[in-house]
């Protein structure tokens, strides 16, 4: 159960997406969660949508792959629409039955909203599916460090960001595997009353929090061992390289904003 | 309680670019009261082949017969609970599974589960708890004050005590020391005697199959490319080595000298003892005629 989670999650592929630098990716991922707030109409949540999609080709990550992965958020997605559909009361009355009533506003904000929602899940997921976890930290290095000025502990947060983005599959599998152990003993996940359910938890959280502990405590003596000293004068071994696509893609999503603007209503 | 394989296929992660073949065609058949060897290298299936003997995976092709149970590929099972009851795993570094406040309470946990009432389960406890060579005062004690072998082997008492009649065992011994190691797999050895079990062994290691094994199976890459009982498997020697597995030591003494002696003995010898006596048998007689 735990194979299908595509968070985190790197598809190797020969894309142009995958072959950019981490730094524009992550520059247009920021860019797109600001400027998707610009859509208010249909015609610039088409422009999103067709520029979400486009990405999407261009990244080669198998469609069936994204919409396996993807379903358990689509859930959250449809709750969306449903909570903005029943609980906007603005615009004409479009239909009645009993206390439930639907509003022409109410369709339209379920609508837009669900919609922003997924396609800021699907770019972020891009993201994460084309660049390797330790491409993104690096990028997010580089693209924060100006913030040394004032103090900011850009490398300290850099390195626990790869680590616990390193863990990631580790603690997956280390679920699944302890999962099954209590499965083996009667623990039943997936089925019986809601009360047992919860209560199926613990057995599986508290060898993983344990676990993790005791890893996290080697990993840290491994470091030291290993000469460990902070961020101090050490040097990279990937150098991040800003080629023309890199150039182009940030091209592409400023005129996507100049689109925006000028469109929304 | 039988269990059989017929011909299952599993993949892992279908229909994802991750997708891969785990197992292929395996065929395996377990009689009761077997104690059964899987050997191979890592990645070569075994784990998988081990998970689908109590349903924890089930087959993408394929039959698992477990007693009357019937695990058909590409199905929907409900009720697995039963079979689990009778099947119990125990998995590689099982700790990692302990997770209670007492060693009492985490033993327990299992025969709880199966519906085991409290005072019948704190019994098996305290009958498991010696089975693998604990005293009784550490079961008000947290099983995360013992030490990495005491882990363990709570860890086991608590697989038994839900009083199987299959054991599954996935490396039991790995990362303890040669004397835990020996003590462990007496224990196993001694239990699928006394209790008449079926005991199935995944293991990277020879000498535990040649000791104790009734029947090996050898697997690689995902399918089944040799079974026979220890005799069998280790009377041809050369055939391990291309699969890049080990022989016994026992095995490759004997072999080495038979090569420097000139010599050949009937069969090939499990253990030391056995060896020993047929070499002073034959030095004997070679020396009389």
């Amino acid at each position: 159960m735990m194979e299908k989670m595509i968070f985190g999650r790197y598809v190797p592929a020969d894309s142009i997406i995958h072959k950019m630098d981490p730094r524009s990716k992550l520059m247009i991922i920021f860019l797109f969660v600001c400027i998707i707030f610009l859509a208010n109409n249909v015609v610039t949540y088409a422009l999103i949508g067709i520029y979400t999609f486009f990405m999407l080709g261009l990244s080669k990550v198998p469609v069936r792959f994204l919409y396996g992965g993807l379903k358990p958020v689509l859930w959250l997605v449809l709750f969306t629409l449903v909570l903005q559909l029943f609980f906007t009361k603005e615009g004409a009355l479009l239909f009645e039955w009993g206390p439930v009533k639907i509003y022409e506003e109410g369709v339209r904000m379920g609508i837009f909203i669900s919609l922003r929602f997924f396609f800021l899940i699907l770019m972020t997921s891009l993201l994460t599916l084309t660049t390797t976890p330790i491409e993104i930290t690096d990028g997010l290095e580089t693209l924060l460090h100006p913030l040394k000025k004032v103090r900011f502990p850009v490398h300290e947060m850099a390195l626990m960001m790869s680590i616990s983005l390193r863990f990631i599959p580790t603690l997956m599998q280390e679920t699944d595997k302890i999962m099954k152990a209590q499965i083996a003993r009667g623990v039943e996940f997936a089925s019986g009353p809601f009360k047992e359910r919860i209560k199926a938890v613990i057995p599986l959280l508290i060898p993983l929090f344990v676990s993790s502990f005791k890893r996290a405590e080697e990993l840290a003596i491994a470091m030291e061992a290993r000469g460990y000293r902070g961020g101090e004068g050490r040097t990279k071994y990937r150098q991040l390289s800003w080629q023309r696509a890199d150039s182009f893609q940030i091209g592409l999503l400023i005129l996507l904003t100049i689109l925006l603007y000028l469109l929304r209503s | 309680m039988d269990i059989s394989l017929q011909h299952v296929e599993y993949r892992y992660q279908a229909n994802t670019p991750f997708e891969s073949l785990a197992i292929e065609d395996v065929s395996i058949e377990i009689p009761t009261g077997i104690y059964m060897a899987i050997i191979g290298h890592t990645g070569s299936g075994k784990s998988t082949v081990l998970q689908h003997l109590n349903a924890l995976l089930q087959p993408s092709k394929g039959t698992v017969k477990i007693g009357e149970h019937e695990i058909k590929g590409g199905q929907k099972n409900k009720n697995l609970k039963k079979v689990r009851q009778r099947v119990g795993i125990v998995f590689q570094f099982p700790e990692h599974q302990l997770f209670e406040e007492t060693v009492e309470k985490d033993i327990i946990f299992g025969p709880l589960n199966f519906g085991v009432s409290e005072i019948e389960a704190k019994k098996r406890a305290r009958i498991a708890l010696k089975q693998v060579g604990l005293g009784e005062e550490i079961l008000e004690k947290s099983p995360f004050d013992l030490s990495g072998g005491q882990m363990r082997r709570v860890a086991i008492a608590g697989v038994l005590a839900m009083e199987p009649d299959v054991l599954v065992l996935d490396e039991p011994t790995a990362g303890l020391d040669p004397r835990g190691r020996k003590e462990v797999m007496d224990m196993f050895y001694a239990l699928h005697k006394d209790r008449n079990l079926s005991t199935i062994l995944v293991t990277h290691s020879m000498e535990d199959a040649a000791r104790y094994a009734d029947q090996i199976v050898i697997m690689q890459q995902g399918k089944v490319v040799k079974k026979g009982t220890p005799e069998e498997i280790f009377s041809a020697p050369t055939e391990l080595v291309q699969m890049g597995l080990d022989v016994p030591e026992v095995v490759r003494f004997q072999l080495k000298l038979e090569e420097k002696m000139g010599m050949k003995l009937e069969k090939i010898h499990l253990t030391i003892d056995e060896l020993s006596s047929a070499v002073t048998d034959q030095l004997s007689r070679g020396v009389r005629s």
